[in-house]
């Protein structure tokens, strides 16, 4: 319940602090970290309009969108702290609920029967599956690390003992900000604040969305960034007391958020058909991590 | 002769002109540009032979809707080509009949493509071998009503593996409405098709029914909102040598000034506008910052930053001082220190530079048969700057002008060539403001057109060539007033750039060209 609890309080402030840092780094004073939380409140007290030629997928999609999102944060452990559900594989549970929200999402833009969100689709599509074997190859290296299968149970056992270790934990947590900005459609595979729809991945997808929809797959958006920085940080805090894991899960959230800011504010974005090769060296980063844990398992004596 | 040669800005008696048989007038014109890169098509235009020889007035032509009455016999036809080396513009003329075929220009040479729509819109004049005869403009004084561009006439393909994908005309941002066709082979563009004309106001014959200096003046400053100075420069010129006015040196001085500061503004917003689309923050915000001063220099000279109210035929409303010199140097300095700071992070990003290179290429081949101007030309290799070509102003006088030239045809091609262009245009006002002549108010100037005259202007704007042409009738009104904004031609090396590339590509491609739309649909 502890981590439940922590990453919607964290997603409250996550994308603002995004934005305050690129606006800093551009020499702008910005909006306030509450701005992005305001917009959400605004649209939520919205009604929606749907289209005529859109069908009840349309309108069921931004719920269940939210829905699957939220139920995977219950999976999520803290610390020692298990997560609401959990069981042994349920990390495979986990990315697959993740992957029905984004099915109900495509589909629901391929309803509005627009040229735009049939590209967007088909490009989301494209980049999560080029995503998925990275996940896969990563928490299945740390089950065979640890011997377990859940979550909980995978972070309580991983003992950084020896330097392979944390060169491990490095490469993980590079590939897990990494899988996060694909997941989140951030730069430097998608520019949230482009106005381009012909550039855009998620964006457009959601551009017939309006009101409480809308706020919905926002809000969620923000969820589901806090989500990976809860993973993120399940590295790093191991068994500590809450009252130390609590600001340290703070502290590496403002940080991932700060990371992803200075990313998004110095570099300028990928062309789209260099993202699946970018993507692909994820899952050559994850597989160096699968051959990191056989090297300290011994596998190759 | 078969043509007559004046240079830019001289006025010529409409008699003088030689006319042609329309096979000698084809023969003559296409030959001309045949195996001439100097050599392009600056306008080439028709109108009804009675509004002349009828002594009515023009605006009695045009019905309380402003249709035509009645449609004339004959159509002539006036062909302008420009000679880059020898300075001179090759002027000749054909008369037709709307009713007759012909054999069309565009077939031989694409260069007249637009033009030529653009007649059988108006006149209804018959082509038949031209290749692409499709409306051009939303115009109300199309002469075959049935034939409107609503049901415009895209190419399509038949294909169950390529898509279609329809943008506009209602568009993302601030940008002007136009509607973009592709058809696309998933993520690569096969073909774009641009359909214009939602921006016609029909200003050419807004120029006819206006009689004060003070309105056509105004109309000269809003023909493309972007070319405020570039547009209003070349009415001045022509209306002054229209009236055989010679303005001082203080004018010419204002004038050029004004068009060098609208070209470091603009360039510096497109830089920004380019780093938007490609998601780097720091150039966007940067280069937009960097505008600003000089278009708030703008308003501090002439109280509008957009150069509104600056130019004005036979005098100015804004003498330029010692003071707002000082104070332009001073914000040159700033904005150079700052400008070459972002430049050269901007320049050696790897992210950037990889979305720059080989975007969106056009080569020397596709713009010469094109025609473009301007940027769109010299990016790619071809020669096209009236500042050094067909010299106006101080051009050709106190500075001669060396163009710029880039020639790999990409988005990265025409981003350096912006970067160089403000530069070069820096050091042209630091020349300028180093001599600030005198201004002082020529009292009881009198600008009142000659009879029977043809005049043709050209301007090198921040996009291009800007031509004008003007014709007055045999009371010294203006009969005829025909603009072409550089954007004309360059829609189309748009058009030819984004082939082949992922569609994910175009924003940039057309943010790198910065075209007009109302620039283009008049």
């Amino acid at each position: 319940m502890v981590s439940v609890i922590l990453i919607i309080f964290a997603s409250i402030f996550f994308v603002g602090i995004v934005t305050r840092t690129k606006s800093i780094a551009s020499g702008r004073k910005g909006p306030g970290i509450m701005q992005n939380m305001k917009d959400i409140i605004r649209l939520l007290k919205k009604g929606s309009v749907y289209s005529k030629t859109t069908s009840f997928i349309f309108q069921i999609a931004p719920t269940v969108y939210l829905a699957s999102v939220l139920m995977a944060i219950l999976m999520l452990p803290h610390g020692v702290h298990p997560g609401v559900i959990s069981f042994s594989g349920d990390f495979v549970m986990f990315a697959y609920l993740l992957a029905l929200g984004k099915f109900l999402i495509i589909v629901s833009a391929l309803d509005t029967g627009s040229s735009f969100e049939g590209m967007g689709a088909s490009r989301e599509a494209l980049f999560a599956m080029l995503a998925e074997p990275a996940f896969f190859i990563l928490m299945g290296s740390f089950a065979l690390f640890t011997g377990h299968t859940s979550f909980s149970s995978i972070f309580n056992a991983l003992d950084f003992g020896s330097y392979i270790s944390y060169m491990l934990g490095g490469l993980a947590t590079f590939v897990l900000v990494m899988i996060a900005m694909i997941e989140n459609s951030r730069m430097p595979f998608d520019d949230p604040k482009t106005h381009l729809e012909l550039t855009m991945i998620h964006e457009v997808m959601v551009l017939d969305n309006s009101g409480f929809d809308l706020g919905v797959i926002t809000f969620t958006t923000n969820l589901k960034f806090a989500m990976y920085g809860a993973i993120i940080s399940n590295f790093f805090i191991g068994a500590l007391p809450l009252i130390l894991s609590i600001p340290l899960f703070m502290l590496i959230q403002f940080c991932f958020a700060v990371t992803v800011g200075v990313i998004e504010s110095f570099i300028a974005r990928y062309r789209m058909s260099h993202n699946p090769e970018f993507i692909f060296i994820l899952t050559s980063l994850s597989l160096l991590i699968f051959f990191g844990v056989l090297l300290i398992l011994g596998k190759f004596m | 002769m078969k043509y007559i040669s004046i240079s830019n800005n001289q006025a010529i008696s409409l008699d003088s002109i030689p006319e042609l048989p329309y096979g000698e007038f084809l023969e003559s014109n296409v030959g001309m540009l045949t195996g001439s890169p100097e050599r392009h098509c600056v306008n080439y235009f028709g109108f009804w032979t009675e509004a002349y020889s009828s002594g009515e007035p023009v605006e009695d032509l045009y019905d309380e809707n402003k249709n035509r009455k009645e449609y004339g016999e004959n159509v002539k036809l006036i062909c302008c080509i420009a000679d880059d080396k020898t300075h001179q513009i090759y002027v000749s003329s054909a008369t037709v009949d709307p009713e007759v075929v012909y054999e069309s220009f565009t077939a031989r040479n694409h260069n007249f493509e637009k033009y030529e729509r653009e007649m059988h819109e108006i006149f209804r004049i018959q082509y038949n071998n031209h290749p692409w005869l499709k409306p051009v403009r939303y115009s109300h004084d199309r002469a075959d009503k049935a034939e409107t561009i609503e049901n415009y006439p895209f190419f399509g393909a038949d294909s169950h593996e390529l898509h279609e994908v329809g943008v506009g005309p209602i568009h993302a941002g601030i940008i002007e409405p136009g509607h973009f066709r592709f058809i696309c082979n998933g993520e690569q563009i096969m073909h774009l098709e641009i359909q214009l004309g939602y921006q016609h106001r029909g200003i050419e014959q807004l120029f006819l029914q206006k009689k004060k200096l003070a309105e056509l003046t105004t109309l000269a400053e809003n023909i493309a909102g972007d070319t405020t100075v570039g547009h209003t420069v070349a009415f001045v010129n022509l209306w002054e040598s229209l009236c055989g006015y010679k303005p001082g040196r203080s004018l010419h001085f204002s004038r050029t000034l004004a068009l060098e500061l609208e070209r470091i503004a603009i360039h510096t917003g497109d830089m920004s506008a380019v780093c938007a689309d490609i998601g780097y923050q720091l150039g966007n915000s940067v280069y937009g910052r960097l505008r600003t001063p000089i278009v708030n220099f703008l308003q501090e000279w002439g109280g509008n930053r957009l150069a509104k109210g600056l130019i004005r035929a036979g005098r100015t409303n804004f003498p330029f001082s010692g003071k707002l010199g000082a104070r332009l140097a001073s914000i040159l300095d700033e904005f150079e220190l700052d400008f070459n700071e972002m430049t050269s992070k901007f320049f050696k990003l790897p992210s950037a530079l990889s979305r720059l290179e080989k975007t969106g290429v056009v080569t020397y081949g596709q713009v010469l048969e094109i025609g473009t101007v301007g940027m769109a030309a010299r990016m790619s290799g071809l020669n096209r700057d009236i500042r050094s070509s067909h010299p106006f102003n101080l051009f050709g006088e106190e500075f001669t002008h060396e163009p710029v030239i880039k020639h790999h045809g990409d988005v990265y091609a025409r981003v350096r060539l912006r970067r160089d262009e403000i530069h070069q245009s820096i050091g042209y006002i630091r020349k300028m403001i180093a001599d600030i002549p005198e201004f002082t108010e020529a009292a009881g100037v009198k600008l009142n057109p000659q009879r029977n005259m043809f005049i043709l202007s050209l301007v090198e704007g921040w996009r291009g060539e800007i031509c004008h042409c003007a014709i007055t009738d045999n009371e010294g009104r203006l009969g005829l007033y025909k603009i072409k904004d550089p954007s004309f031609h360059n829609w189309m090396a748009l058009a030819q750039a984004v082939r082949n590339n992922g569609i994910s590509d175009f924003p940039i491609c057309n943010k790198s060209f910065n075209l007009s739309y109302c620039g283009h649909d008049l």
